[in-house]
């Protein structure tokens, strides 16, 4: 591989991970603040209103994170992928465009009257702040999918003289019906994260028998919602995107699987290490004939093999995409499991006693963070070698004009930046933990 | 049509320049206006509210920029690798300098925030000045359409200039000190007593600096760029611009001492958007001139196709329509004087 190939792939790579740690914290938890805002309003509850502004004061660090994170995203496209933007900006800039005008006004406008006008405004007007900051997070993650969308499943567009793509029907663009799967399933991942992070400080609260009451109401709105996502994670919203792939791009689903001989009744890799050489998966542990039921809800179905496509179309990776893949699907099961007995236990007024359950919530923080990366990864990953399918590979994308040199002096640098972003965050959140949902903001400043 | 988006552009440009503008210019002035705990707290909490949506303005210009003549977005934010990373930087930096400096209150943790945001906005300032520079100097652009720049190379406008080069360090200097009074006329519009005083003073002081450097980098403009009177020669109605420019300038001149900061700072804010409109007319049609004549980008030869930039005009609309409404509102929550009682910084 050319090293500036390599090093404007990891430059992208590595930002957009690190990026995506905060955006699925804001989108999970904006709902959720909602839900706490409403429940406030309703039972006149002072509780719920100081567990929304604990919450507003995480979503603000987080947001500050995801703001500043995110701008080198859109940069990036000129930056280091400009031969990628000059073929498709006719297209993907609509969508990058509209997120700008549509999603980042509102969000940023309501953000500062949420976080800093709850004195200047009627009850009643705040929470409508707070939904206008989750309508923007949620508008803004629209285009973003709306233009990855594209690149996965490109739709809308014609071949012009000079050799780019432009938009043909706005519609079909702003419509893909991968996309509509993609957000969906995007969009309850993060409800998980927002989930199961407010879970695990609830439990936290609940286990150190400190600020309980506030712990009590994060752990049951936690598990609640964590329950609803993780179920729709698998069903319906994993299941369409995983038909979306199979019809549109089976060589990465059987790179995914890595399925290197087409057959019927295909089994499915729980374990295994797939052996790329000698195409074949070392230490299987196999379902039979799950993947082609899953895949085509028949068991004796043929499921379409790596064999059946010429080697330059593999995704290059294939061990990585396939441990990816499988780690996501493997916690998002991990997850129902959880949060069904949590619900459970809830239901039958056990949980707060329940102690393993509460280490279990608390120690299960950093895995949905790790199961949405995942899931980006086997997004992108199982697209290669194309950046736009079947249009534009990956190696004729990037900026031939900013050479390797560059590109690891700027790479370096945003890993020392995010190194030191990503300490300063972990301290402040512990901070706001440790200081409580109590602590009245104005005595505190 | 192309020539519609090249006004849009260029408008939400200015746009992100006045209104960001004040709050770099409040970071320039805040570790010497601004002294102790409470006064520097009540400038975080001038800005606090609007800067974040400030900011989005360079965004959302950057998007419609990538949207409407995507060649120009590839070609230039390729060609200017290294200053827009180091302008990334800055604005992280910038953005944790005042979000999270409230957090803790801690001297040494404070005081560390307080000199990060002094510095990211003052480089910041610094580097889109220097951008415009480049813009209006012109890039070492090939027939590929691409180029790249690096920093520095002799300081000399050779075909192969740096991105630092003795005239846009000039332009550098100018934003620098333009943003500065810029900022310090917002703060003393938005603050009280001695604060306020104090600023004003700053605008006062920096009042025949800022006046000089602007005769002398539209000089310069013109001794290095002669081509930039064409498009005033052909349409003269365009000269009104540096008469408007002047004439802020004289306004701020004669309205700050005598108290009148709000008149002051609008005239600021004209002054700011006379300069950069100035700039695109002198440029229009081209978008970023090349060393090489020939070879430079045109809003013709940069644009997306004519079916995306009719379906943007629709949404744009509808788009602007709405921000500039939010924008109204917040604004008019955030009204007035800072006062210190409250939540927030």
């Amino acid at each position: 591989m050319d090293s500036a190939l390599l090093i404007h792939r990891l430059h992208f790579a590595f930002t957009a991970t690190f990026h995506y740690l905060f955006p699925q914290l804001t989108m999970g938890l904006a709902p959720l603040i909602v839900v706490l805002k409403t429940i406030g309003l309703r039972r006149n509850d002072e509780t719920y209103h100081q567990a929304a502004r604990f919450w507003a004061k995480i979503f603000g660090i987080s947001f500050v994170l995801g703001v500043v994170t995110g701008i080198p995203m859109e940069f990036q496209f000129g930056t280091n992928w400009s031969v990628f933007s000059r073929f498709a900006g006719g297209v993907i800039g609509q969508t990058l465009a509209m997120e700008g005008m549509f999603a980042f006004f509102l969000e940023s406008a309501f953000l500062g009257l949420f976080l800093y006008g709850e004195k200047r405004l009627s009850p009643k007007a705040h929470w409508w702040s707070a939904m206008a900051v989750f309508l923007g997070s949620w508008l803004s993650g629209y285009f973003i999918i709306a233009t990855d969308a594209w690149m996965q499943h490109p739709v809308g567009y014609v071949h012009a003289a000079d050799g780019s793509v432009q938009l043909s029907s706005f519609w079909e663009l702003v419509l893909n019906p991968w996309a509509w799967w993609q957000y969906a399933h995007n969009m309850s991942g993060a409800g998980i994260t927002g989930a199961f992070v407010m879970a695990s400080v609830g439990a936290f609260y609940l286990l150190g028998r400190k600020h309980v009451e506030h712990g009590k109401i994060f752990v049951k709105v936690g598990v609640v919602a964590g329950c609803i996502f993780s179920v729709l994670q698998l069903f319906p919203t994993g299941d369409g995107q995983g038909k979306m792939v199979a019809l549109n791009q089976p060589v990465t689903l059987a790179a995914m699987e890595s399925l290197f001989e087409g057959q019927p009744g295909a089994p499915l890799v729980i374990i295994g290490q797939p052996n790329v050489d000698e195409k074949k998966i070392d230490n299987p542990i196999l379902v039979p004939k799950m993947l082609s039921f899953l895949t085509y809800r028949r068991w004796n179905a043929h499921v379409q093999g790596l064999d059946a496509f010429p080697p330059e179309q593999w995704p290059q990776n294939i061990p990585l995409l396939y441990y990816s893949y499988h780690i996501m699907v493997g916690l998002g099961t991990i997850f129902i499991a959880v949060m069904v007995v949590a619900v459970l236990l809830l239901w039958r007024g056990k949980l707060f006693d329940a102690r393993w359950m509460l280490w279990l919530l608390l120690l299960s923080l950093p895995f949905p963070f790790i199961a949405n990366t995942a899931g980006w990864l086997t997004a992108e990953l199982g697209r290669q070698p194309w950046l736009v399918y079947g249009l534009m590979r990956t190696a004729d994308g990037y900026s031939k004009n900013v050479s390797a040199g560059n590109g690891l002096f700027t790479l370096l640098g945003f890993m020392g930046m995010y190194t030191v972003l990503g300490i300063l965050f972990l301290f402040l959140i512990r901070f706001e933990i440790e200081r409580g949902p109590e602590a009245d903001r104005a005595a505190a400043h | 049509m192309e020539t519609l988006w090249f006004m849009i552009v260029a408008v939400m440009l200015t746009a992100y320049v006045v209104l960001d503008g004040f709050d770099l210019g409040a970071g320039i002035i805040y570790l010497t206006v601004a002294r102790t705990s409470d006064e520097r707290r009540t400038v975080l909490r001038a800005i606090g509210p609007v800067w974040d949506g400030n900011e989005v303005w360079l965004l959302a210009a950057g998007g419609t920029l990538y949207f409407a003549f995507p060649q120009l977005y590839a070609s230039s934010f390729s060609g200017f690798y290294l200053p827009l990373m180091m302008v990334l930087w800055l604005l992280m930096l910038r953005a944790i300098g005042i979000e999270f400096r409230t957090h803790i209150e801690n001297p040494v943790w404070q005081a560390f925030f307080d000199a990060v945001f002094f510095g990211a906005s003052a480089l910041l300032a610094i580097f889109f000045g220097a951008a415009l520079g480049n813009v209006i100097r012109g890039v070492p652009l090939g027939p590929d359409g691409y180029f790249f720049e690096p920093m520095w190379t002799t300081f000399k406008l050779g075909p192969n200039p740096g991105i630092l080069d003795w005239y846009t360090v000039t332009t550098g200097v100018v934003a620098l000190v333009t943003l500065t009074v810029h900022g310090a006329l917002y703060v003393a519009v938005k603050t009280e007593n001695e604060l306020s005083r104090r600023a004003r003073g700053v605008a006062i002081m920096l009042w025949p600096v800022q006046f000089f450097l602007t005769c002398f980098s539209l000089g310069v403009t013109y001794w290095i760029r002669p081509s930039v009177m064409d498009n005033y020669r052909a349409h003269p109605i365009g000269l009104l611009v540096p008469v408007v420019v002047f004439g802020s300038l004289a306004v701020m001149m004669w309205a700050a001492p005598k108290g009148k900061e709000k008149r002051a700072f609008i005239a600021s804010c004209v002054y700011i958007a006379g300069m950069l409109v100035g700039a695109a007319f002198a440029l229009y049609p081209v978008v970023l001139p090349a060393r090489t004549a020939a070879y430079s980008l045109t809003i013709y030869n940069t644009a997306a196709g004519h079916h995306g930039l009719a379906v943007g005009m629709v949404w744009w609309t509808m788009g602007v329509v709405l921000a500039l409404g939010y924008f109204v509102f917040v604004y008019r929550m955030f009204r007035g004087k800072v006062r210190l009682e409250g939540g927030g910084y």
